[in-house]
């Protein structure tokens, strides 16, 4: 480590965590159509948005009313997403001609950009249109982020209402979200990105003669404008296909801590906009202690684990050093590591260093990071949601120890709300465990995996835990590109999204409706140290063990053999 | 249900002409005017205005008398970009780095350094450490008959010391340098 790599760090927690409290005040105030210093500039767009969309915005819905809405901006979404992808060749903006995708691909696409996954089984530069970039795949980007964050304020609400039926209005918590959340945000992080060197054009792709005389093609497009989006909107989907690996998406040092730092910007502000939903920020302080400590923990092994020579590369003739294979020079292996962690903590998925060339056990982190349901802070919305369902299941583990009902801020957890936590736990298994098996034991599909021996099973369970976690990153040597796996893949995708979203808005509706019961010298606190330690362990224990035998069977099996 | 349908659809639409029309003009606009160099590619012209490649993007230099740019898995092809994702496990990688290192080797010089011998995540990396280039300096004096000392300025002045990152050099502005102190023909 040197002083650059020590600064970077420090850096990087000073843009998360420093302006966190005022932006989650911000989000807080937004979501509840208070104004803010944006509302002269944003207030009539989102006004005509209502008008031309026919919506009422003080018309409040209740938790099926708010589902359906989800439902149908999600299904309306993917419908032209998916339209777009396939016909993509008769259309305009396509300086290149590039041709429409094949439908198993557009499928597994239009699903992965909707749900907020970008899982990409195509490489942006050589087969989508620059239409197809814009009004597809970043449309998609702003509202998979957005649906995310109305996900998380109902749940908020749910927790915080009395004896409510109502859980707020889905079309304008979409509205405010994307226009307020995300495009200022986003339009300031394009332009520092531009000024690193990133393009935005619509110039087509330039041929260059290099210094020794041979063709060379340089591709251009509005990548800055989408950059921008897959960061903050926890998407992760590239302009490029080596996404922000490619000196274009991440140019120089200072433009990777622009993008690392703006993975977790919103996620880690929205845990204080839970604060303030409950009006009790010690609740936001206990959760962001227990995401640090998990940042941290997977954070400094993969940073030990990455700065160790790999032993299959020793010769005399050979530098030994922390291995290089798949990093760029501009980024080292302390940028290159901090951005797996961040990008896997989150449900953001972008790269800037090939995952399948990383030491066994900082790809087991990234792993486990994503099998943990993304809950270190976690994508926009989905994150924290995510971390609300352990606090919940944290609390009913200590109402067990202590023989009491357990209750959470007041309101009592009951059979309902606790059949509604399992369903949640089972959907990371189910993705990873169930489909995953399935691939395996098919010897076609199972053929997509690249690297031989223990590594190769380690190329399947991360493409099926990426896919099930909504990240998107991926170990890249996998042949992803085949019908069975888009589809397969495309399936743990929506059952990775949607089996969280469905029971975590019945939840919020039925918490909704509860009395609060006055919080007395029996209830047990969820803030403190106690409580935060709780939680690690819940999150390990029922998150984190039902994988153990997998990472038995990949990392650690390759970590053993290769002899460090 | 009709009742979902139309709020759906709108706001599709609209959400459509916001972010994914207005936004990505506004920030071209901006762009094209603050900072036009970077948005079109930082592309690197020679003296008659023919565009020799970008600062940004990677070229392939074969000879002695170049600096050689960090090993490339998709032989610098820029559509698609690519790597080489082979797992620290896979033998191939090993042969590979092998193979190279006996070719690249210098006894009086020590190991080759990594980044000569392993692929970047892009393919299209424009850099090097400065080791890597210092081991390629006396190869490259040599070819060109210049002294070290004045390569070693044009390789300070391709030097980028970031506050936040490992200083690296740009592999195509040294050659560039270099091909304006000693020409190769």
């Amino acid at each position: 480590m040197h002083s650059y790599d020590y600064l970077l760090l420090l850096a990087f927690f000073a843009i998360v965590l420093l302006p966190a409290p005022w932006l989650g005040r911000f989000y807080y105030k937004v979501m509840e159509g208070q104004r803010t210093w944006l509302s002269p500039l944003l207030g009539p767009v989102e006004r005509g948005c209502y008008r031309l969309a026919g919506v009422d915005a003080e018309q409040e819905q209740g938790w099926k009313q708010y589902t359906l809405a989800l439902l149908a901006f999600n299904l309306a979404g993917f419908l032209l997403l998916f339209a777009v992808l396939l016909l993509q060749g008769s259309l305009p903006l396509n300086p290149q001609h590039l041709p429409g995708q094949e439908w198993s691909l557009a499928f597994n696409t239009a699903v992965s950009f909707m749900t907020n996954t970008n899982w990409q089984a195509y490489s942006g530069e050589a087969s989508v249109s620059y239409l197809t970039q814009m009004i597809g795949l970043t449309v998609q980007n702003f509202v998979s982020a957005a649906t995310g964050l109305a996900v998380l304020v109902a749940l908020c609400r749910g927790i915080a209402r009395r004896s409510a039926n109502t859980l707020g209005n889905f079309w304008v918590d979409l509205t405010r979200a994307t226009l307020y959340g995300l495009l200022p945000l986003c339009l300031v992080l394009a332009l520092l990105l531009v000024w690193q060197g990133v393009p935005q054009t619509f110039a087509d792709y330039v041929h260059a003669l290099t210094l020794q005389g041979t063709d060379q093609t340089i591709p251009l497009g509005p990548a800055a404008s989408q950059i921008a989006i897959k960061q903050l909107g926890t998407n992760g989907g590239g302009f490029f296909g080596v996404n922000s690996a490619h000196p274009f998406e991440n140019p120089t040092a200072w433009s990777n801590l622009f993008e690392v730092a703006s993975i977790i910007l919103i996620p880690v502000a929205l845990v204080f906009t839970f604060g303030h939903y409950v009006k009790d920020l010690r609740q936001s302080r206990a959760i962001i202690a227990c995401m640090l400590a998990l940042f941290l923990i997977g954070g400094s092994t993969a940073l030990w684990s990455e700065h160790q020579p790999n032993p299959a590369l020793e010769s005399a003739q050979v530098q030994q050093g922390a291995p290089l294979e798949g990093k760029e020079s501009r980024f080292g292996t302390t940028g290159s590591v901090l951005w797996t962690v961040t990008t896997t903590s989150a449900s953001n998925g972008s790269v800037n260093a090939m995952h399948d060339s990383l030491n066994p056990l900082t790809g087991m982190v990234a792993m486990v990071n994503m099998m943990l349901g993304e809950v270190i802070f976690g994508g926009v919305g989905a994150g924290l949601y995510g971390m609300l369902l352990f606090v919940l299941i944290a609390v009913f583990l200590a109402g067990l120890m202590i023989g009491r009902t357990p209750e959470y801020l007041g309101k009592k957890l009951q059979a309902r709300e606790v059949q509604l936590l399992v369903a949640t736990l089972l959907v990371m298994p189910v993705g990873v465990l169930v489909l995953g098996a399935i691939a395996a034991s098919l010897s076609g599909p199972a053929g997509a995996v690249t690297n031989p021996g223990a590594h190769g099973f380690s190329q399947l369970l991360y493409a099926y835990t990426s896919g099930t976690a909504n990240n998107g990153s991926a170990f890249a040597g996998f042949g992803a590109n085949t019908p069975f796996h888009n589809v397969m893949i495309g399936l743990a995708m929506l059952i990775g999204r949607f089996g969280y979203i469905l029971p975590v808005l019945a939840l919020a509706g039925s918490l909704a409706a509860k009395k609060s019961a006055p919080q007395g010298l029996n209830s047990f606190p969820t803030h403190g140290p106690l409580f935060t330690t709780l939680l690690l362990v819940t999150i390990l224990l029922v998150g984190g063990l039902t994988f153990l035998p997998t990472l038995a069977l990949g990392p650690i099996a390759e970590h053993l053999s290769l002899g460090f | 249900m009709t009742a979902y349908v139309r709020p759906a659809l709108s706001l599709v639409l609209l959400m459509t002409v916001v972010t994914g029309a207005l936004y990505p003009l506004a920030v071209t606009g901006i762009a094209q005017v603050a900072f036009p160099e970077q948005a079109n590619g930082s592309l690197v012209r020679d003296d008659r205005g023919q565009v020799r490649g970008s600062a940004l993007i990677a070229q392939e230099f074969k000879g002695d008398g170049w600096f050689q740019s960090r090993p490339s898995a998709g032989a610098y092809v820029t559509v698609a970009s690519g790597a080489s994702n082979l797992a620290p496990s896979n033998p191939a990688l090993a042969d590979r780095v092998r193979t190279d290192a006996s070719q690249q080797y210098q006894a009086q010089q020590g190991p080759v350094p990594q980044a000569l011998l392993t692929t970047s995540g892009s393919g299209l990396d424009p850099h090097l450490p400065p080791e890597a280039i210092a081991y390629q300096l006396p190869r490259v004096a040599a070819a060109r008959q210049v002294s070290e000392e004045r390569l070693q300025v044009l390789v300070n002045d391709a030097t980028l010391r970031p506050l936040v990152g490992p200083p690296v050099v740009n592999v195509l502005a040294l050659n560039q340098a270099l091909e304006r102190l000693a020409p190769s023909h």
